[in-house]
């Protein structure tokens, strides 16, 4: 079953003048269409400015779409009377997590959404509690989160959203502003959620290695869904992700300049075991 | 014009409880035209060292010598040293402010008093140096692209003639492209215009594919100070830093481990192709 359906979804912005008169409009997205199954791993790339993020601000009505309709569990993102719901099932976490805590205890920031639905008091605990141990911070849950480093911040801003027991959660650049230490436990994380919780999971990221374990890639330029595929399929075609300013992850240009020279290994080699596999049938 | 930090140490937080040293006792010298990675984890001490470097805060003890003068001596006038260190900090784009990008260029220099004929001559050079053409010098700086915004940001500061440039994290949320962008601009201004580059950046492939020289920060202490492929030959000390290696590196140590004798110690795509291509041939 699909989680997320996008028919035909287009967006403008409207640019005005000083004094409020229209100048014309700024296409972000055109016609996008896209179905994303329940418990996929999902990432989406482009560049800067591709459309992306404004996408991703569909899929839990912070936008709505100019023309088309956006479907988030079979609810229409322009039925006023579903917001609630919406919002519940598809959660979404922002680039800077210093922009997204607000609570002065780890554990009340995690509260927060969960309060808001109107849960009981006694519920909301073992949501928190849940939530902090599968992000692996329990240990932090009476600590402020000043005292965290990006990574753990991060992890908290993911554990609030998992508190709202959504079926999705949507990530803009989780990554962008971490460590690499914060990288490696932000993405670690996702994918545990997404194998052991079944959560469905929508990355946008500009790193592509953090890619190479979604079950599809879409690839957007221009407001357009330009590529669509496994990661094996999108980073074998890497003059056209050059293309869309992107890039496929360095092990898989490192075997593909081995290639170019020559060497026997298979097309797309994205990690660094199946590039010690194949070399290793080589010497 | 060489900067050192000498003895270099800043402590935080008035409350005795509460003392976090975050500069502890650095001591280190940075030559002319170097390009310089600066990595550490989040919370390391980093942009308070870049603070105290460029004068912006005073340290605990210790100080800093730029060209052998004390910054922090009392006769020195610390207004002259923004025309010396450049400083570009994270997401600079959301410190521009003027109506056209001109005008945004001219700020700086503005405010070192010049003519106004040495002003233009200043901002148009810096402008040309990162890539934004004439027609863009009179539109508005927010409604360029991203990595546009950052380019006349880093021309602000340009502007200002400085000889070392200090940059935190430069790319941060750009796509591969812009990230490409913006190094090749500051590794023009190192090699081209002999600039002193300290880079900040969170990616080893970056510092390994740039840099001279990097110097690793944790605790407040420089743990590790020599060229990228030495400091990447500490796997498990940057691992225990919160840092890791770059993305070919780790893949000749994976390659190594499975029985290929390759040498480890590549840190590019290249240096890493030629080295595989080398151990295929024997």
């Amino acid at each position: 079953m699909s989680i997320i359906k996008a028919e035909e979804v287009t967006f403008e912005y409207v640019r005005r003048d000083e004094n409020g008169n229209v100048e014309g409009k700024n296409r972000a997205i055109d016609k996008i269409s896209l179905d994303v199954k329940e418990g996929d791993f999902i990432s989406i790339l482009g560049a800067n400015g591709s459309g992306k993020s404004t996408f991703a601000k569909h899929l839990n009505s912070i936008l709505l779409p100019t023309e088309g309709t956006v479907w988030i569990d079979g609810m229409d993102s322009k039925d006023d009377d579903k917001l609630f719901t919406i919002r519940q099932t598809a959660g979404m976490v922002f680039q800077n997590p210093d922009n997204q805590i607000i609570g002065q205890v780890v554990e009340e920031d995690v509260a927060f959404g969960p309060e808001n639905m109107g849960i009981p008091t006694e519920q909301i605990r073992e949501r928190v509690d849940e939530a902090l141990k599968t992000l692996g911070m329990m240990e932090f849950a009476k600590k402020s989160p000043n005292r965290l480093s990006g990574g753990q911040k991060q992890r908290v801003s993911i554990a609030g959203v998992l508190a709202m027991h959504p079926k999705c959660i949507v990530l803009d650049e989780p990554t962008a502003m971490l460590d690499p230490a914060g990288r490696k436990e932000v993405i670690r994380a996702l994918r545990a959620l997404n194998e052991v919780e079944k959560i469905t999971i929508i990355l946008i990221t500009h790193y592509m290695e953090e890619t190479i374990y979604s079950d599809k890639i879409f690839v957007m330029n221009k407001g357009k869904i330009m590529m669509e595929g496994s990661p094996r399929e999108i980073f074998t075609h890497v003059e056209e992700l050059e293309e869309y300013k992107l890039e496929v992850p360095k092990i898989t240009l490192l075997a593909h300049e081995l290639r170019k020279k020559g060497v026997d290994i298979p097309e797309c080699i994205l990690s660094d075991k199946e590039l010690a596999d194949a070399l290793k049938k080589l010497v | 014009m060489p900067i050192t930090a000498d003895h270099l140490t800043y402590i935080y937080g008035g409350n005795k409880n509460l003392i976090t040293t975050a500069v502890d006792d650095i001591s280190v010298t940075i030559d002319d035209g170097q390009f310089i990675g600066l990595i550490g984890h989040t919370g390391s001490g980093k942009t308070t060292f870049l603070q105290l470097l460029s004068g912006l805060i005073k340290p605990e003890s210790g100080t800093v010598l730029i060209d052998g003068e004390d910054i922090f001596a009392r006769k020195f006038d610390l207004h002259s040293i923004r025309g010396k260190v450049g400083i570009v900090f994270q997401y600079p784009e959301h410190q521009l402010f003027e109506e056209t990008v001109f005008k945004d260029v001219c700020y700086g220099p503005k405010n070192m008093g010049l003519e106004k004929e040495e002003i233009e001559r200043r901002a148009k050079e810096a402008l040309s140096l990162v890539g934004i053409s004439e027609e863009v010098y009179t539109q508005s700086p927010f409604e360029l692209s991203g990595g546009q915004k950052r380019r006349v940001a880093i021309a602000g500061v340009l502007s200002m003639n400085p000889k070392i440039m200090i940059l935190d994290e430069p790319t941060a949320g750009l796509d591969p492209a812009g990230r490409k962008e913006i190094l090749g601009l500051v590794e023009k201004l190192c090699r081209e215009q002999k600039m002193t580059i300290i880079l900040v950046s969170h990616s080893m492939d970056d510092v390994a594919e740039y840099a001279d020289r990097i110097l690793v920060i944790n605790d407040g202490k420089l743990a590790l100070d020599a060229t990228p492929r030495e400091v990447f030959n500490h796997k498990e000390e940057l691992e225990s830093y919160g840092l890791s290696l770059p993305q070919v590196t780790k893949a000749m140590v994976r390659l190594k481990e499975s029985g290929i004798p390759v040498n480890t110690d590549a840190i590019t795509v290249d240096e890493a192709l030629t080295e595989i291509l080398k151990v295929l041939k024997k």
